[in-house]
């Protein structure tokens, strides 16, 4: 290892990106794998950009449907009226359940625009090789990551509420196309937040002020916390 | 530096150093007691963390999601009286009417994230762990399934479930009088003690003993 070399792909290092094992390849191997757990290696997420971008595209895309499209049909004594997810979001309010209201409406409206617009934010920052911020953003993507699948709260409500009613002429609950698109749109965001590579944030930065000095080197200087 | 080529001649390890994941910073491998934390100065992600918990308390835990799970399943969620007329439902019935309504994917969706994904998670850490606390032992192929265990992970939604449970509650509770079933409680019970194993499983841990153990 040379003094200046600080990343792992600086110093010939793959991690793993399954068991976070250090694997140094053999020169000239093709496909290395982790000698331990046996994924494949890569240096970066594999065409992390281009997947991230045509998975974010399509969740946009989904996004039409899951909030024009009724998500459920309920009818009570042959009368019904399709719900959507702002419809329903309306229906806890005008029902007075203001914390479920705020619930609902942060998992299922808030969540999934966000996400977008911050997958897309870091898209287009590392595509530009921005220089702005990379601790935040690196942070922004981590939130994403974790927050994504709380976006199904939606899809959950209606599968328990399609297994209890079911009460013939009384009342039905029916689901609604809407609610397809609307899993569709929490699923491929999950796979967008995935296939992004955070490192490739912080690979932009080392082009402009060239590798940090091992006068600087952090090596062995972590954050210890209880 | 080990050099293992039993199972591939391409990659050797270096077991002193270790790399951040999100940005790639390297560093000497942190020393660290049970319950403390490693962060990277760079970019602040948890480089390793020591839960201490070992794999008695892992295996406790797994065990009892085990037997939450099966309960939940088992039973009704809610029991719901409409003018007269008794309604009890579970979540595979909800997976059932869903996908007899046609909605095959949402149907499909639900039920890998919400019974799929949590027992496969389950039965994986058994399989992984079991043969390596009673015997230090690495069960057939352990190595590929604790990787297909950390892979499901984030798609085990037992969590999110429980919230969708609550919302139904509260919008069920204007048309119907609502009785909790024995799966409600369960699949509170299950939220927690699999909540609690992901605190507990140390798989920094897990992957060296792994290691270290034979077939
Ligand atoms: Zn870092």
């Amino acid at each position: 290892m040379t003094r200046h070399a600080i990343t792992a792909a600086d110093a010939g290092y793959l991690l793993c990106h399954c068991c976070h094992l250090l694997c140094r390849p053999q020169p000239g191997s093709i496909h290395p794998r982790c000698p331990r757990c046996g994924a494949v290696l890569h240096r970066r997420k594999p065409d992390s950009l281009a997947r991230t971008w045509a998975l974010t595209l399509t969740a946009y895309i989904l996004y039409i449907p899951a909030n024009l499209l009724p998500i459920m049909t309920v009818t009570m004594s042959g009368r019904g009226e399709p719900d959507t997810i702002i419809s329903g979001v309306k229906e806890l309010i005008v029902g007075g359940m203001w914390p479920l209201a705020l619930l609902v409406f942060f998992a299922s409206i808030v969540v999934p625009v966000l996400k977008l617009l911050v997958m897309t934010f870091l898209l287009l920052s590392v595509q530009f090789g921005s220089h702005w911020r990379p601790w935040e953003r690196t942070v922004l993507y981590r939130l994403t990551e974790s927050i994504g699948r709380w976006s199904m709260i939606d899809v959950f409500v209606i599968t328990i509420l399609v297994a209890v009613v079911e009460l013939g002429a009384l009342a039905t609950i029916e689901a609604g196309p809407g609610a397809v698109a609307f899993g569709g749109v929490v699923v491929v965001t999950m796979f967008a937040a995935m296939s992004f590579d955070p490192r490739l944030i912080w690979d932009r930065m080392a082009l402009k002020y060239g590798k940090i000095s091992s006068h600087s080197s952090p090596e062995g200087a972590y954050r210890m916390q209880r | 530096m080990a050099v293992r080529s039993i199972e591939n001649e391409y990659a050797v390890a270096e077991h002193e150093r270790v790399a951040c994941h999100d940005c790639d910073l390297l560093f000497r491998k942190p020393r660290l007691q049970p319950g403390q934390k490693a962060r990277c100065p760079r970019c602040g992600a948890v480089l390793f963390q020591r839960k201490g918990g070992g794999l008695d308390q892992s295996l406790a835990l797994a065990f009892t999601s085990l037997i939450l799970f099966m309960l939940a399943n088992a039973y009704p969620l809610l029991r719901m009286n409409i003018a007269g007329r008794v309604q009890e439902g579970s979540l595979l019935t909800g997976i059932e009417e869903l996908n007899s309504q046609g909605y095959w994917e949402i149907s499909a969706l639900v039920f890998v994230v919400t019974f799929l994904a949590p027992l496969a998670k389950l039965l994986c850490l058994f399989y992984v762990l079991l043969p390596l606390r009673l015997f230090g032992l690495r069960a057939p192929k352990a190595v590929l399934v604790f990787r297909w265990t950390e892979q499901l992970s984030p798609w085990a939604m037992t969590e999110v479930f429980m919230l969708g449970i609550l919302v139904a509650v509260v919008k069920l509770a204007d048309l119907a009088a609502l009785a909790p079933g024995i799966a409600l409680y369960s699949f509170a019970g299950l939220m927690v003690s699999m909540a609690a194993g992901d605190a507990v499983l140390d798989d920094h841990e897990v992957w060296e003993r792994l290691e270290a153990a034979g077939d």
